[in-house]
């Protein structure tokens, strides 16, 4: 029994790793703008097409580059045509505004590279990993798609915590973060720091799309992936990249564990026409954790003046 | 050039409470509604009901819903699909299982059905606070459209999951003509918007703004933060419930749960935020919108003769949907609502504006 259990748990950290990689985007740019960025799933797909389609005529290596040339471009006119003409709205109306900029994504990302199922092809091994042989019969399942992504994550934070804490960027980064105004009037070019961090998470977005679509291929549902890494970023706290990656592996092994363990007795007691309650765990999850803590696991703690 | 209001003195406290306390006002809108009611039936044909009337209608009722919730009282919602299905499967049960209950009696039920459980997914609400609320409401739009979808006896052991309904009828008059539907639906959207526009500005309306405006705040002047969030809830959860039911029965005929998913909520809430988040009109005018939008959008390529591909032809639609929201709230994030204030207001002066 245990031997299942704890493959179901390490695919779930796994896949929790690669919610991490898209929660990470929304984290950034919340951080330093205040704006919740529902079009990171667009951005993500909008990337893993660009990848795609350019590595179908080049080197992957030069489809990457490219591919990091079109995000900056795209947080370069978000910043432009978009963000720029917002300034100082309420936070529900960037909202809806990144909204718009989701729906646009998705179409222009399908009409410029098209909409069939795409591939990516890392030249990673394919054949799972057996490990720990040794300790149970048949030994514990990995994807090395996985394993990789989770590397590359763990990569991806530590350059990104590093990047905060120690370059010059960085601290202007924390510093709007903290106060828009009081980071405006010590100087910080406010427009120059928001463009940086919608190219940083388009980043992240084509880094989170590149494992996705090798996983599972690009295609449209590729950006419904946002709305599985929303409770991820409630759940860690939405200002706290530790969050996001603590919340991805909280969510990802609790899903998993869930549609194991919790979904045959659901069907037996309710007798329900299958199972899938993947769909809704992760919310009640995340949703019973933020009765505990209302800021997430790592949130800034709010605090509210009269 | 437009009317005014001077000369309109009020003598009573009656006068001083109507709803609309000028008298141009009152009168445009009763006449609105007497065209609407008796004007449209003359002229409108199969296709203006079913694609247009009917669909903004209901539609308008579910935005009054979530506007109450997010506009008026500010707990920002992403669950008003899952409610609007509520709705749907309470009345359909209903009807499938008592057969002989009045239609109003049906819709109600479904109303009070999405109320409850409405106020059980707004209990969060009164520890969870803004965006962390949003993401937390989207537990109960994927719960319940996963509920609809796997539990077999709120689809009566259909075993493709989708459900119909017979024939609807009120009072020994069948509704099965657009033309009737078109009427009942507005009967029904007439009601439920005078029931709205009272409670707004009333005792409840005004907590709920205070609420929404700062809840320490009012919670110090003395409002229930608990009684005042979760009376939104139910209000909002009720209205949006009632219009779950009437796109079922009168709109769809047959569903499944799929007709309720996240873009519906997502639907709703663009509804309020284009149409004006805290005013009843805007839900009218963000409903009308969002309607008719899309079907403008897809009949362009046929308008400028060129010929695309179905697929192509929903790519640019998503596109154009997407680009016309961002230019919306560029260009007045308070929507439609706003709009139509401003250009009210500088019409009173024109063309004088000195």
């Amino acid at each position: 029994m245990l031997g299942p259990v704890l493959e179901t748990l390490i695919g779930g950290l796994m896949t929790g790793v690669l919610y991490s990689l898209v929660a990470l985007g929304f984290v950034l740019i919340f951080k330093a703008s205040g704006v919740f960025n529902f079009a990171q799933g667009a951005m993500v797909l909008f990337a893993a097409l660009s990848l795609a389609r350019l590595s179908e005529f080049m080197p992957l290596v030069l489809a990457f580059a490219f591919s990091v040339l079109i995000m900056i471009a795209l947080a370069y006119a978000i910043e432009f045509l978009v963000l720029r003409h917002l300034v100082n709205q309420e936070g529900i109306i960037l909202f809806m505004a990144t909204l718009g900029i989701a729906y646009f994504l998705e179409g222009f990302g399908q009409t410029l590279w098209g909409s069939d199922i795409y591939k990516i092809g890392l030249g990673l091994p394919t054949n799972p990993i057996f490990i720990l042989e040794s300790v149970f019969p048949g030994g514990l399942l990995i994807d090395p798609v996985e394993l990789i992504a989770a590397i590359i994550c763990a990569v991806m934070v530590l350059v990104l915590a590093v990047f905060f804490q120690v370059t010059r960027v960085g601290r202007a980064l924390r510093a709007v973060a903290d106060d828009h105004q009081a980071a405006q009037s010590v100087g910080i070019p406010l427009n120059q720091i928001w463009l940086m961090v919608w190219a940083v998470s388009g980043l992240v977005a084509l880094v989170a799309g590149m494992m996705w679509g090798a996983k599972l291929g690009v295609q449209f549902s590729l950006s419904l992936i946002a709305l599985k890494a929303l409770p991820v970023l409630i759940l860690g706290g939405l200002t706290s990249i530790p969050g996001a990656i603590v919340g991805g592996l909280i969510i990802g092994a609790g899903e998993k564990l869930a549609e194991v363990l919790l979904a045959p007795v659901l069907i037996r007691t309710f007798d329900l026409a299958g199972g899938g309650i993947e769909n809704w765990f992760a919310y009640v999850l995340a949703l019973a954790f933020l009765l505990v803590r209302p800021q997430g696991l790592f949130g800034e703690r709010i605090i509210e003046r009269v | 050039m437009f009317y005014r209001e001077v000369g309109q003195f009020k003598t009573s406290y009656d006068a001083d409470e109507a709803i609309f306390p000028i008298a141009q006002d009152r009168w445009s809108v009763i006449v609105l509604i007497a065209f609407a009611s008796l004007g449209v039936p003359l002229f409108a044909g199969q296709y203006l009901y079913t694609e247009v009337l009917i669909p903004v209608l209901i539609l308008s009722i579910a935005a009054i819903g979530l506007n109450i919730l997010t506009g008026y009282c500010g707990q920002l919602s992403l669950g008003s699909g899952g409610f609007m299905a509520v709705g749907a499967y309470a009345a359909y049960n209903l009807a499938l299982r008592l057969p002989e209950t009045n239609i109003i009696l049906v819709f109600l039920f479904a109303g009070v059905m999405a109320m409850l459980v409405g106020l059980l997914f707004g209990l969060p609400s009164l520890r969870i606070k803004g965006f962390y609320l949003a993401v937390a409401t989207l537990a109960s739009q994927f719960f319940l459209e996963w509920a609809f979808a796997r539990v077999k006896w709120f689809t009566n052991y259909a075993p493709s999951g989708s459900v119909a309904v017979g024939r609807i009828e009120l009072f020994g008059i069948p509704i099965d003509t657009p033309g009737k539907t078109y009427i009942f639906v507005l009967a029904i959207t007439v009601v439920l918007t005078l029931a709205a526009k009272n409670l707004v500005r009333g005792r409840i309306g005004r907590m709920w703004m205070a609420i929404r405006d700062m809840d320490i705040a009012a919670e110090i002047i003395g409002i229930r933060p608990l009684h005042a969030k979760l009376s939104a809830f139910a209000v909002s959860s009720f209205y949006i419930g009632v219009a779950g039911a009437l796109w079922a029965f009168l709109r769809l005929g047959s569903w499944e749960p799929l007709a309720f998913d996240v873009n519906r909520s997502f639907q709703v809430l663009f509804m309020i935020i284009i149409g004006g988040l805290g005013t009843l009109l805007g839900s009218f005018l963000g409903a009308a919108f969002i309607v008719l939008v899309p079907i403008f959008l897809n009949q362009l390529p046929s308008w400028l003769g060129i010929a695309m591909s179905t697929a192509m032809i929903s790519h640019i639609e998503f596109m154009l949907f997407g680009a016309m929201i961002v230019l919306f709230l560029i260009a007045e994030p308070h929507g439609l609502a706003r709009l139509w204030a401003i250009g009210k207001e500088k019409l009173r002066l024109w063309p004088f504006p000195y």
